[in-house]
């Protein structure tokens, strides 16, 4: 039976080649003049961890992979308790209480709840009668998502909550409605226009477009009461979401997102990052001013330089060529993460892996596009690359599991949809 | 149904990536704005500042060098939230309320990504400091180099530095000058600037949030190295400086002694003096105000810029014109009354023996004599009209410097005063003016004023028969050839030298049984010329014209003392002293000598009206 587990090899490469990256832009933006080692600071950490998820990763391979499917709630309710207990003991970091201190480690658990609620969508969604059609099995399905997020916002991290999200991608997969992704389309759509043209405006353009739309249709008395519904509930949610940004938002996040939808001009403030970022990796040009001469980088005008912006390290030193490279190596990653789950016999797997793609794709649009100004500033980690342990140990191990699950696909017989 | 789903995630992926690759596209190659703007913010440029060149004296003595200076800068934008305020204030030993508005006047004053903090920190504090800059990230501290003095001596001389004002600044040819930069603004500082200043090096390196050097930019291929400026060489010997100095100590006045040969100043004082360690850019804040409130005007410098008319000093060239104009002969004798009958007012003279030679009328300094001499020019048949004689007479004051600025090498050099025809058309109407009116310019009164410099040229021309160099007070520029061409062209007076005899004999009588022979120096042949210059808001000043010895001139010299009395009094032994001093100074002191300096250096000749508000710290230190 296990000489049958081959491992896929294009994603292990894919995984150390984003890896390889990751070590050396991590290097680069620690880089003093002088004598540092590789092994030394940061990025010896780094390489550090990455050994860990190796060692980790022969474990799980030696595992059966069907104790994944039976044992899923023995992930997820552990690192769920996990959470809560770092809202007592956890160390308050940047205002942020999403650390457990052991020694001379620190964990995020918020890094690992992804990985437990992985085990727990898929085991719901891959139940032998769920159905989307049934209230009740819905509702279990976002609570297993919404639990981990709300206890991450308490922490005080919204970003890392905000990832819980990624999960809808999976749902939708798995016979959600589109409709639930339409919808939020449609609400990021009101929301950002109230912003930028204020309720006012926002209120009579919609009375206009009904208005057009009933002339046209006037004949058709059946439109009428929904169409108005519509006009009302856009109205209204408009009308909150104006409220909801003066009132609710504190005053930091009403400018995160004020600069990115280049309401306000703030260089200095909120936008100070993205802007700092934007210059770091504008100014890396075609090729880049090679590795180890990030002039923008090295001057520590970026926070988190290692962490949520190490893209501009990359972007700086390696220019278009490298962030190209970048880019590519994790869509190549997330595509091939696509089809391994569609390969897979089992839906337990195939949910699983979908999972881990969903994560990883959410995470590259959110931390790239906050980097070059097309998203909000939200705090989450480039995966694989920014430097961080509980992150690099977490996705380790996340990949390896989905690479397992995949590898020991033969011994499932029967195809499930 | 549910497969497609997976494609169109697929796509979501594929579409989402692409987006990214073309924003990153586009602010990375298409969108060179950045590039510039990293630059603007971490690419710094530091000065290195040259040497400024050293000044010694003629023996070679070093008398100016230079010292660092530190000020505490802080970069821009100011980040100073990671500091300990209260540790920072500490070191510096400022208070809360102060650190705050250094910092708001440093927000204000930003230039080129840096703004002075404190400037000026004594060295003391620069040593406390350095030691714990290493907690204060986004302060560092920029060193320039100031001036600082081996003798309390020669401060008009050598004038001082300070900051480039807005004004030079804007005129500036070359674009040397950046704010906050020194330069020279008085004496040779001022004169020699370009040699003195040296080539300012650049360092190009990059800088991070804090200002903190990261290392060189492109391995340092664009950096310049400073190139020092040149020394110079002063003609000045700091020795007969500085005892010049002494004996003018206390007085107001100015004495100026040239090397006739060469036209090489030898010393140039003017009193009161200040000592040139207190106006350099350290001290000078706390002793300017204080300087510009003396009425002994310390800053002033006499040498070059104050006029006195010349009174009797003025007679040898009165002679010279008159011999060369054919007014007199070297034979001619004049009558003396006593006075010299004008119509029916009178021009007095003093007592002396009635029949007067040429030799006489300098030895005994007679009026009449010269009053004649004039009254001949001026009516003469060479000329249709007295404006015709006075412009003749006006060319020949010319030929010997006066009347306009000799161009010496510091500055703030005055003309003087010599009037155009023109002055006398308007006070008197065109054509209606004689001899009569302009007589008291014959004994070097009435609207003539000559600045001591000028008449030390004056003494020098005598000395050489006719010719004299532009004085200049420096006689080298290390790494430079030569002086300026100026400095090295003969300039002839319209006096030719056969007509000098006489007058050299009269000067020479002046000292052996004339006016000045009071205070003659043994062993040594000295013409002069005393001068008691009248004036109209004191007592008379006390001037002196010299030069020795006779049979080979190596020193020719102008004291004026202000305010004195008789020249034989204080201006002659003055010069002589000097004279002596410099020709044999390591002679045996005679005990009338003694007392002679001993009188001189301890007589306080400022005016009682000045002396209560005089500030002589200015000297001090
Ligand atoms: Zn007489």
């Amino acid at each position: 039976m296990e000489t049958r587990s081959r491992i896929d090899i294009l994603s292990l490469f894919l995984y150390f080649a984003i890896a390889i990256i990751g070590i050396a832009s991590v290097y680069s933006a620690t880089y003093e003049d002088g004598s540092m080692n590789l092994l030394d600071g940061r990025s010896g950490k780094q390489i550090m961890w990455f050994g860990a998820s190796l060692f980790v990763g022969i474990i799980i391979f030696f595992l059966n992979a069907n104790f994944f499917e039976v044992f899923s709630w023995y992930f997820y309710v552990p690192l769920m308790l996990l959470l809560v207990v770092v809202l007592f003991i956890g160390a308050d970091i940047n205002g942020a209480r999403s650390w457990i201190k052991i020694g001379s480690f620190s964990i995020q658990p918020s890094e690992f709840a992804k990985y437990g609620a992985a085990f727990a969508v898929s085991s719901v969604l891959s139940s032998i009668d769920f159905s989307f059609n049934k209230r009740y099995d819905v509702i279990k399905l976002f609570a297993v998502i919404a639990f981990p997020a709300i206890l991450i916002v308490i922490q005080g991290d919204t970003g890392s909550a905000l990832v819980f999200a990624s999960f809808i991608l999976v749902f939708y997969r798995e016979g959600l409605t589109p409709l639930l992704l339409v919808l939020g389309i449609v609400a990021i759509f009101i929301f950002v226009l109230t912003l930028v043209i204020g309720f006012s405006y926002f209120a009579i353009t919609a009375l206009v477009l009904f208005l057009v739309f009933t002339a046209f249709t006037y004949t058709n008395k059946k439109m009428l009461i929904p169409s108005l519904s519509i006009l009302a509930v856009v109205v209204l949610f408009s009308l909150s979401v104006q409220f909801l940004f003066n009132n609710v938002l504190q005053k930091h996040q009403q400018k995160r997102i004020q600069v990115t939808l280049n309401l306000i001009e703030d260089n200095q403030g909120a936008g100070y990052n993205v802007n700092q970022s934007k210059i770091a990796i504008g100014s890396g040009g075609f090729a880049g001013k090679g590795f180890l001469n990030g002039s923008h980088t090295k001057g520590n005008f970026i926070p988190e330089q290692t962490t949520d912006f190490i893209f501009c390290t990359i972007g700086e030193e390696g220019g278009w060529l490298l962030s190209t490279l970048t880019i590519t190596l994790f869509m190549l990653f997330i595509l091939r993460l696509l089809y391994l789950a569609s390969r897979a016999k089992k839906k337990f797997k195939r949910i699983f892996i979908l999972s881990l793609a969903s994560i990883f794709f959410f995470h590259l649009l959110v931390n790239v596009g906050m980097t070059i100004g097309l998203m909000p500033v939200i705090g989450i980690p480039l995966p694989l690359i920014s430097y961080g342990g509980s992150s690099i140990l977490a996705f380790g191990i996340f990949i390896f599991t989905a690479l397992k699950m995949d590898a020991s696909r033969d011994e499932d017989l029967t195809s499930e949809s | 149904m549910n497969r497609h789903r997976s494609l169109y995630i697929s796509i979501a992926v594929v579409v989402i990536g692409s987006i990214y690759i073309l924003r990153l596209f586009q602010i990375q190659v298409l969108d060179d704005s950045y590039k510039n703007t990293a630059e603007r913010i971490s690419l710094r440029k530091q000065t290195i500042y040259p040497q400024r060149g050293l000044i010694f004296d003629r023996e070679n003595k070093l008398v100016v060098f230079n010292e660092p200076v530190y000020d505490l800068m802080v970069s821009v934008p100011i980040r100073l939230g990671g500091i300990d305020t209260n540790s920072f204030c500490g070191v510096l030993d400022i208070d809360r309320p102060e650190f705050d508005t250094r910092l708001a006047k440093a927000k204000k004053s930003s230039y080129r990504g840096k703004a002075v903090f404190m400037k000026n920190v004594s060295n003391r504090l620069y040593a406390r400091m350095q030691e714990r800059l290493y907690e204060f990230k986004g302060l560092f501290f920029e060193i320039r180099r100031d001036r600082n003095y081996k003798y309390n001596s020669s401060a008009h001389v050598l004038g001082y530095l300070g900051e480039v004002s807005k004004n030079e600044l804007g005129t500036q040819e070359d674009d040397y000058y950046e704010q906050g930069d020194y330069v020279g603004k008085k004496g040779i500082e001022r004169y020699y600037e370009d040699e003195l200043r040296g080539v300012k090096g650049e360092k190009y390196f990059y800088v991070d949030i804090h200002g903190v050097n990261k290392g060189s930019y492109k391995e340092g291929k664009l950096d310049i190295e400073a190139i020092d400026g040149h020394n110079l060489g002063l003609s000045i010997d700091i020795d007969l400086q500085q005892y010049g100095e002494s004996l003018l100590n206390n007085k107001m006045g100015s004495v100026v002694a040239i090397e006739p040969k060469t036209g090489e100043v030898l010393a140039l004082i003017s009193s009161p003096f200040y000592n040139p360690a207190n106006f350099n850019i350290q001290n000078r804040g706390s002793y300017y105000n204080r300087a510009i409130q003396d009425p002994t005007k310390p800053i002033f410098n006499r040498a070059v810029s104050a006029p006195y008319p010349p009174g009797s000093t003025f007679k040898p060239i009165m002679a010279l014109i008159g011999l060369e104009d054919g007014a007199i002969t070297p034979a001619t004798h004049f009558g003396c009354p006593g006075y010299f009958r004008l119509g029916r007012r009178t021009i007095k003279c003093h007592p002396h023996p009635f029949s007067t030679s040429l030799e006489r009328s300098i030895a005994s300094s007679c009026n009449t004599y010269y009053c004649n001499t004039f009254k001949n020019m001026m009516q003469s048949d060479k000329y249709a009209n007295t404006e015709e004689a006075y412009i003749s007479w006006r060319s020949y004051l010319e030929s010997f410097g006066l009347g306009n600025k000799l161009g010496v090498d510091i500055s703030s050099e005055f003309r003087g005063w010599l009037k155009e025809p023109s002055f006398y058309d308007q006070m008197h109407g065109k054509g209606r003016w004689s001899y009569a009116n302009i007589i008291s310019l014959s004994f070097g009164q009435g609207e003539l004023g000559l600045t001591p410099i000028q008449i030390a040229n004056l003494a020098a021309c005598i000395a050489n028969r006719g010719y004299y160099y532009t004085p200049h007070v420096v006689r080298q520029i290390e790494n430079v050839d030569a002086i300026p061409e100026e400095f090295r062209t003969k300039h002839f007076t319209k006096v030719s030298a056969k007509n000098f005899d006489a007058v050299i004999a009269g000067m020479l009588a002046v000292t052996q049984n004339g006016t000045g022979a009071g205070v003659a120096i043994k062993g040594i042949n000295i013409g002069g010329k005393t001068g008691t210059v009248q004036n109209p808001h004191g007592k008379n000043h006390s001037a002196y014209m010299a030069f020795a010895p006779v049979e080979d001139p190596k020193i020719a010299i102008a004291v004026v003392v202000e305010e004195a009395g008789y020249g034989a009094t204080w201006a002659a032994p003055i010069a002589h002293l000097m004279i002596e001093h410099y020709l044999q100074a390591d002679s045996v002191t005679e005990s009338s000598k003694m007392y002679l300096e001993t009188r001189l250096k301890e007589a306080n000749l400022i005016p009682l009206k000045y002396r209560s508000q005089r500030d002589t710290s200015l000297y001090g230190n």
